[in-house]
């Protein structure tokens, strides 16, 4: 077994979940890694698409900014905003990739700020971006992140991307398209889904060297349970290879 | 039509079709040359308390040139939309411009991280925002483009995004689906760059369009930077390749690397190694008002600038990085 770190761990799992000819937005960063690893390790023809209009490039080095040369590199159309999310919205893309400060137990994600006062808030982080629309729009909602309990928190201080909102049908009851929503968290520690009735969080697998404890332990709420938790396999070496020597060789993401 | 829901959040421009009509009557058709410095661009079509947009994404195909111009000429109390900003809200904020925004993305510069100077300034309370997202402020200038006073999008509901929108939920007519309404956008200004124009106007751009063409139609006022000027005998050669028209346009400012130390499509790569400085300068706001003095208020124009940062040696190793060749990988 080879030896790795748990970042490019997060990115070999996350990119096992991108199959074959499904369709993806994503951002820069960790998520770019894993869109760029499922395409070259075991999904040739994933769709990779950016916000800001590139469209099925084919990546020659991870991009800087969702809008950089990067995005359009030998692509097959370089559009804009409204008509990548309009493709969203027409129901056509299965997967985003999306993060925060502060994640809750139905998925729902803050990317806005920290502090009581709107107008005058103690920490102000980016905003929605493209998240709250990626969100609403994509099929399947992934989010890879570093776990500990602060980061998941009991509630967001502010909901800036809609997970399951409040659990049970009130996604289903908000006016958002019907059948998307948040499916797996990937952490350094574990992956957990959401349980279909409550739309909880549920740890599925434990990362090597953790447990359901350690999870717990790290996480601002109760998480559920599902009746068999696996493990996670590891990196193998042909991906982790792929990994470190065509996409990130200088350790940009993998480095952190 | 009664709105089922909405938000707490101002909407800081008026989305009156009429209004924008009678405004657009009196805009002139006529073909001349509307050819001028950013310098003159800036100080006839840009006043204090106008709201304005700048195109492109962030720090790609940005109108840097304009934007430094705007600090430069010390406008206040703009409204701004913070529509894909990064480098250019980052500009924006050194010369605290702007006291309202229509925020989707501010204060980040994507994978480079936060602005400290740009946060600094909107957790100082003399900011007044409203949140939206990226597509909500794209799908609010489409509806300005077009004439109307609202579009309707599937996103935000049930966030607490919306609650400090000032957007509406409405019920669709024929199905009983749920839209959120978003408000037509017009800005009193925009600023765009764009790879190719003619001296009365007529635009040509590559890679990505991002919002601009929308924005190019939803502004009252336009000012148009372009690499290079061409002439009209090229745009009737093939108007097929027109995306702006001169009709929209009230400003046009030949500036070469008018995006730098942003990214322009096929033409330069970023300056990472400036942008950098940018964002570890501002760590210190003594220094970062040394380094504004630098390289803003001493300088007469965008060129003084990028001669203080590299000058042409600079702009061909980004040329290179741009294409990927082999030498612009140290």
């Amino acid at each position: 077994m080879a030896d790795y770190n748990t970042m490019e761990l997060m990115i070999c799992t996350a990119a096992r979940e991108l199959e074959d000819g499904a369709s993806i937005v994503v951002g820069t960063g960790a998520p770019n890694a894993a869109a760029m690893l499922a395409q070259k390790a075991h999904s040739p023809n994933l769709v990779i698409l950016f916000e800001a209009g590139g469209a099925a490039p084919l990546i020659p080095e991870m991009p800087i900014s969702v809008g950089d040369s990067r995005t359009t590199w030998k692509a097959l159309m370089a559009s804009g905003m409204c008509e990548i999310m309009e493709t969203c919205c027409r129901g056509m893309i299965d997967y985003t990739f999306l993060g925060g400060a502060q994640i809750d137990m139905y998925g729902n994600l803050n990317s806005t700020r920290i502090g009581p006062d709107h107008q005058k808030p103690k920490v102000r982080f980016p905003g929605s971006g493209g998240a709250n629309d990626l969100a609403s729009f994509c099929w399947r909602m992934l989010v890879m992140t570093p776990q500990d309990s602060k980061r998941f928190a009991e509630k967001c201080q502010f909901v800036t991307s809609p997970g399951w909102l409040t659990g049970g049908d009130s996604r289903a009851k908000s006016g958002l398209p019907r059948g998307a929503g948040p499916y797996k968290i990937i952490t350094n520690m574990a992956v957990m889904d959401f349980e279909p009735e409550s739309k909880r969080m549920r740890i599925i697998a434990v990362n090597p060297g953790y447990s359901e404890k350690d999870v717990q332990a790290n996480c601002g709420f109760e998480l559920l349970k599902a009746k068999q938790i696996v493990e996670n396999k590891p990196p193998t070496a042909r991906e982790l290879s792929i990994l470190r020597d065509e996409i990130d060789p200088y350790r940009y993401v993998i480095g952190r | 039509m009664e709105s089922i829901e909405q938000g707490i959040g101002k909407i800081f421009t008026d989305p009156d079709p009429d209004n924008a009509r009678a405004f657009f009557r009196t805009k002139s058709r006529k073909l001349e040359s509307k050819v001028m410095s950013v310098k003159e661009a800036v100080e006839k079509f840009v006043h204090d308390g106008d709201y304005l947009t700048l195109g492109g994404f962030g720090a790609n195909r940005v109108p840097i040139a304009v934007a430094h111009e705007i600090v430069r000429q010390g406008r206040k109390k703009m409204g701004f939309a913070g529509h894909t900003s990064t480098h250019d809200f980052q500009i924006l904020c050194a010369g605290e411009v702007f006291n309202r925004v229509d925020v989707a993305y501010i204060v980040g510069l994507e994978a480079r991280g936060l602005s400290p100077n740009a946060r600094r300034y909107m957790e100082s309370g003399k900011v007044e925002v409203s949140e939206w997202t990226n597509y909500s402020l794209s799908v609010r200038f489409k509806a300005a483009a077009a004439g109307v006073s609202f579009y309707p999008a599937r996103n935000m509901m049930g966030t607490d995004t919306f609650k400090y929108s000032g957007a509406k939920i409405i019920e669709c007519p024929f199905t009983g689906t749920r839209y959120v309404a978003q408000p037509a956008l017009y800005p009193d200004v925009s600023a765009i760059h764009v790879h190719e124009a003619d001296i009365y106007g007529n635009c040509r751009a590559r890679g990505i369009t991002v919002s601009d063409f929308d924005v190019a139609r939803a502004s009252k006022r336009l000012i148009i930077t372009c690499e290079r000027l061409i002439a009209n005998d090229e745009i009737r050669r093939d108007p097929s390749y027109t995306v702006i028209p001169y009709w929209c346009v009230d400003a046009v400012c030949e500036v070469p690397y008018g995006s730098y130390p942003g990214n322009m499509y096929a033409e330069y790569f970023s300056d990472e190694e400036h942008i950098r400085e940018w964002m570890k300068t501002e760590e210190d706001p003594v220094e970062f008002k040394k380094f504004l003095e630098k390289n803003i208020y001493s300088c007469k124009d965008h060129f003084e600038y990028i001669e203080k940062n590299g000058g042409i040696n600079k702009l061909l190793k980004l040329r290179d990085k741009e294409f990927m060749f082999v030498k612009a990988r140290d």
